[in-house]
């Protein structure tokens, strides 16, 4: 009976006592994590270009940790589902092309002689990146431009651009240096998974 | 105008991965030379026999990854895992056990792995495992070399005589003449007698020491020139040397009776090979100066341990792989301290 | 003596100096048309001060610097100004940037030259503006603007001054010719230099591959009686890199993300002190430079005095090139420099070297073979990093571990693509690395703008909804206020006497719709009956609700009428 009581008691003072190191440890080294919303809108490229079927970046986000797909998101591309996949532990999935097809970075040109000035771009701009009033000739910020398409179905006399930046001294990247093709024969395959993320 | 356009640098080095694995089967020679006088022919036979067979696995391996195959034969890194591992068996091993060899070496322990430089065992010494395990008798059954059967290298096989005991098998009568066990294996099973009295006793001790003495020096020579030619660093043997002499100098003077000295311990078995030939190998250990003194610290007190209290009289294999499984670690705990940097960076560090 | 340090790692290539010191410095030819890129510094581009047709005197200021670190451009030759636009420059891209052109006249008319003989009456801070509007940014290589590093006394103590005089790359001798030639132009720079920054030690580093420049250095430096130690150290790649030149002389590290001023040290290039020298002395700004011309496939292999904005061609002309022999344009040493394509660039002020290689001098390098870990790279690395643990993860596209393993140390100085046995491009693989890190970098900080702008609309639209909601709340308020007063009018003019015209309009209005109604539904059933479609009942109904309706409104209205009348 004795060694039954003392088992008991011994037991329960363990579990006391770490429960006491766990409480304390929780409290001493507790993480101040960011809300998985704020890591995931991080993530995102930010273009707000709602083709992902939200109304911007932070609502797909919400989306996302409600449960959504991770590959509705064409300006991030491959590289942003990879990196989605590995913040949330899901699995790597391509791109849905029902939402878009990942293309090279553009930013918008207003044809600025064709201009009515009717201001539709402006309001459809979704980071207040045209300027221009009514009747004046509207022009894009370049440098705050996401390249989100968003400005060119309202304009009534479509004479918005979207062309890709142009590549300066200033914004070139060196490329990776290319092996001898001979020697990634097998390798071909699956280059574009390795290369997924630079564009 | 075709002018080229390339990063810098624009000029390099003469320096090619095929010179440095030339000059390490040129620092392979003077051990070869060495176990053909002590133990005759055998060693150049398996070593031909382990070259060709390496090199056609090679071949293939290379075939079937759809490979440029001339381009990779060229480098030589099968041909010098095809030489280690030939030196390191038995010379009178049957023809099948070093070809089995060469087939894991390269084929498993490297060509499976992602090919040269993705390998994270050293290949030969994988090979050599996997024989100790599963042909122990093959692999444990050295003759004995000439000192202590006749008076110089002409009591030896001759070499067809050589030829006929490694192709027709263990059962011929020639091979019975020679076999016998290692230093190492006597002083591991002496039955009861201290190591003053197997000293005296066994020949392939009393006698016989001086000729893996000669070997172990071959293999010194060869190491030396490496360093010299900057091949390889003096980090990892060092280390491993000075730890297991430390090792076996303090368990020595604790008991000699019961331990053998450390001269045994460097000059006879397998180390002085592990130490300058596969405890460098640049692929599978650690790469900071620093990680090699870490990792020939492993490897020296494993091989004391295993040889000591383990199952097995010689080590080296068993301790390599145990340590080049800990090479990544080592080297994410070892980085040199950068230029500008008040301590280095330890850990692996850069997300997950 | 100074006691001499060491720095890790280092390499020792072939020099291939000695080709290029045969004769003295000779003037280049004047081109027709000289190229100055906006850019030839770090910084910002400078902003043009002149216009497509003008006139512009030798010496002349043409471009002024924008913002604190940037650098001004004058013209280095009378002449008018014929194209402001993008031209080819040497840039490793071997993109086009913006550039003035200037076709020279041939008269070299200087504009009239400015110096400050006096300079050590001056206020520093004049010297200093003088110096910037010379142009001057370091000649050895990196070209950061000179005028910067020379207003450092200002918040930071500096007590040592480093002249570098190393020029550790190969082939490159332009400052060894100029120390040979006019060490005198170089030590009155070092006293410019001096007379700013206040250092109590003066070390010139200098490698003992250039006796003869040693000699005409110390012999200057025993004339005049300066205190400058004259430090001679091993021939070794790269002791002319700035931090290892600093390690080599002093033992000291600067620390990494900082610069040398915060240990108390400048460096400058013997060629930049030759530089504020001419700004200073002469009034000259820098219109010039010397410009080693070498490589097997040139006639003359020697040091020339170049206008800057010369194009290569004009250069490679005169150096007698064998154009079927050449294969490789380098642009500065081997183990650095970059390589063209289009020989119209120009020399800018850090062209140091132009090296005309053929094809057995710089071959193209083999295929690269595997890694195999061999460390030699480990061992040449003067930073001393991982070389092959970047490569790894610059290749893996792991860059958050390549910038663990410190890749924004490395120098990009070539040490270990130079010994590597595999002939792996290392220094590309840490280039791309670099310049994906830097986008990866730049991308996050537009997604954050674009974010923060994003929600700044959200926000000012929310606001605006709200302030309309606003308004019209308080407009249905003000309507309800207005009707309901309306009504309460009405209801008193009710009281008093009701309006028969009105009522019985009202009733008319009903009795035709009530008609028109019950016509439309007639109509509907008729068609429904012709066709045989199904519900003709409901429809029958219907037409029976609205015969008694419509029959209740004329009611209505004829008893209405009989009322009145």
């Amino acid at each position: 009976m004795t060694t039954i009581v003392t088992a008991v008691l011994i037991l329960l003072l363990l579990a006391l006592v770490f429960g006491l190191i766990l409480g304390f440890a929780a409290v001493r080294f507790r993480v101040e994590g960011d809300p998985i919303v704020e890591q995931i809108d991080a993530l995102l490229p930010q273009t707000q270009c709602g083709q992902c079927g939200y109304p911007g970046c932070r609502p797909y986000a919400e989306a996302i940790s409600n449960g959504d797909a991770i590959n509705k998101c064409p300006p991030g591309g491959q590289s942003t589902i990879e990196a989605l996949a590995d913040l949330l532990d899901r699995e790597v999935v391509p791109l849905d092309s029902e939402h878009g097809e990942e293309q090279p970075k553009t930013v918008a040109y207003i044809r600025e002689d064709e201009c009515i000035g009717c201001t539709k771009c402006i309001q459809a701009c979704p980071v207040d990146a045209i300027l221009g009033a009514a009747k004046q000739m509207h022009t894009v910020i370049v440098s705050e431009c996401t390249g989100c398409d968003l400005c060119v179905e309202p304009c009534p006399v479509d004479c918005i651009d979207m062309l890709p930046l142009p590549v300066t001294p200033t914004n070139w990247k060196w490329p990776a240096p290319v092996s001898d093709p001979n020697l990634i024969l097998t390798d071909r395959g699956r280059g574009h998974l390795l290369q997924g993320g630079s564009q | 105008m075709a002018l080229i356009h390339l990063s810098s640098p624009h000029v390099s080095k003469a320096n090619a991965t095929d010179r440095v694995m030339r000059l390490v089967l040129l620092a392979t020679l003077p051990a070869l030379l060495a176990l053909t006088f002590f133990f005759g022919w055998g060693s150049l036979i398996q070593l031909c026999l382990a070259a060709t067979s390496a090199l056609l696995f090679e071949a293939v391996c290379l075939r079937l990854r759809k490979r440029p195959i001339l381009f990779f034969l060229r480098d030589g890194s099968a041909l010098v895992t095809a030489i280690l591992l030939a030196l390191a068996i038995p010379p009178f091993a049957p023809w099948w056990v070093v070809v089995i060899g060469s087939f894991t070496a390269i084929v498993i322990a490297k060509h499976l792995y992602g090919g040269l430089g993705n390998n994270p065992f050293n290949p030969a010494m994988v090979a050599y495992a996997l024989l100790l395990i599963s042909f122990p008798v093959e692999m444990t059954q050295w003759n004995a070399p000439f000192v202590l059967i006749g008076d110089s290298w002409k009591a030896l096989a001759s070499f067809p005589e050589s030829l006929m005991i490694i192709f027709s098998g263990v059962n011929h009568h020639l091979i019975d003449a020679y076999t016998g066990a290692t230093p190492l294996e006597v002083l591991k099973h002496r039955g009861g007698m201290t190591t003053e009295e197997v000293w005296r006793n066994v020949p392939v001790l009393s006698d016989g020491v001086f000729a893996w003495y000669g070997i172990s020096a071959a293999w010194l020579m060869g190491g030396v020139f490496l360093i010299y030619r900057k091949v390889i660093t003096w980090h990892a043997p060092f280390a491993m040397i000075s730890i297991l002499f430390l090792l076996s100098s303090l368990f020595y003077a604790g008991d000699p009776s019961n331990f053998a000295d450390p001269f045994v311990h460097i000059g006879v078995g397998a180390t002085m090979m592990c130490a300058f030939f596969i405890a460098t190998d640049p692929v599978s250990c650690a790469t900071s100066n620093r990680g090699k003194i870490v990792f020939g610290i492993g490897v020296g007190a494993l091989i004391y341990i295993i040889r000591t209290w383990g199952s097995f009289p010689d080590a080296a294999a068993f301790a390599i792989l145990l340590m080049n499984l800990a090479a990544p670690f080592i080297d994410h705990y070892t980085q040199p301290r950068s230029y500008g940097h008040r301590r280095a960076n330890r850990g692996i560090g850069g997300g997950r | 003596m100074t006691r001499l340090y060491s720095f890790h790692g280092g390499v020792h290539p072939p020099e291939n100096k000695r080709q290029s010191l045969g004769a003295p410095i000779r003037q280049a030819p004047l081109p027709a048309r000289l190229i100055l890129p906006l850019q030839q510094h770090i910084g910002k581009p400078a902003t043009p001060l002149v216009a497509v047709g003008d006139t512009v005197l030798k010496g002349q200021k043409i471009a002024e610097p924008s913002g604190h670190v940037s650098a001004a451009i004058h013209a280095p030759s009378s002449g008018s100004i014929t194209y402001i636009g993008l031209q080819p420059v040497p840039h490793a891209s071997g993109l086009e940037s913006p550039c003035i052109v200037i076709e020279t006249d041939g008269q070299e008319q200087w504009i009239e030259r400015q110096p400050l003989t006096d300079y050590q009456q001056l206020d520093k801070q004049a010297l200093i503006r003088h110096i910037r509007n010379a142009g001057i940014a370091g000649l050895g290589g990196a070209g950061f603007p000179t005028d910067i590093k020379l207003n450092l006394g200002r918040d930071h103590i500096v007590n040592t001054l480093i002249i570098n005089a190393a020029e550790c790359e190969p082939y490159i001798t332009a400052d060894d010719a100029l120390m040979r030639e006019r060490p005198d132009e170089i030590l009155s720079g070092i006293e410019i230099i001096a007379h700013l920054l206040q250092p109590s030690h003066i070390l010139i580093g200098i490698e003992d591959n250039k006796p003869n420049a040693i000699k005409a250095l110390r012999d200057a430096i025993r004339a005049r009686k300066l205190p400058i130690d004259l430090v001679v150290v091993p021939t070794r790649y790269p002791s002319g890199g700035e931090k290892q030149l600093i390690q080599l002389l002093t033992g000291i590290e600067v620390a990494s993300g900082s610069i040398p001023a915060d240990v108390g040290i400048v460096c400058q290039n013997v060629g930049t002190a030759a530089a504020i020298y001419r700004a200073v002395i002469l009034g000259e700004p820098l219109i010039s430079r010397i410009v080693t011309l070498t490589g097997f496939a040139l006639g003359h292999r020697q040091n020339y005095e170049v206008l800057i904005g010369t194009p290569f061609s004009v250069l490679l002309e005169s150096a007698e090139v064998d154009r079927s022999r050449m294969f490789r344009l380098v642009m500065g040493g081997p183990m650095m420099g970059i390589s063209i394509e289009d020989d119209r660039i120009p020399v800018i002020k850090t062209t140091n070297c132009i090296i005309a290689a053929t094809r057995e001098e710089m071959p193209p390098s083999p295929p690269a073979q595997p890694c195999i870990r061999c460390g030699m790279c480990e061992q040449v690395c003067p930073a001393s990093l991982l070389p092959q643990q970047l490569f790894w993860f610059a290749k893996g596209r792991e860059f958050d571990k390549a910038r663990h393993h410190n890749l924004f140390d490395c120098i990009e100085c070539g040490a270990c693509a130079y010994v590597c046995p595999s002939n792996i491009p290392l220094v590309q693989h840490y280039r791309f690395a670099k310049s994906e890190i830097r986008n990866e970098e730049a991308e996050q900080l537009k997604a954050a703008q674009a974010r923060e702008r994003f929600e700044a609309r959200q926000a000012r639209l929310a606001r605006e909804e709200q302030e309309k909601e606003q308004r019209r709340k308080e407009r249905a308020e003000a309507a309800a206020r207005e009707q309901a007063r309306k009504k309460a009018e009405a209801e008193q003019a009710d009281a008093g006497e009701q309006d028969p015209e009105a009522e019985l309009k009202k009733l008319k209005t009903a009795a035709s719709i009530a008609r028109t109604k019950l016509k439309k539904a007639r109509d509907a059933l008729k068609n429904a009956q012709e066709k045989g479609l199904d519900g003709t009942d409901k429809l029958e109904a219907t037409v029976l609700q609205l015969e008694q309706s419509a029959q209740a409104a004329e009611q209505a209205w004829q008893n209405a009428t009989g009322v009145q009348h």
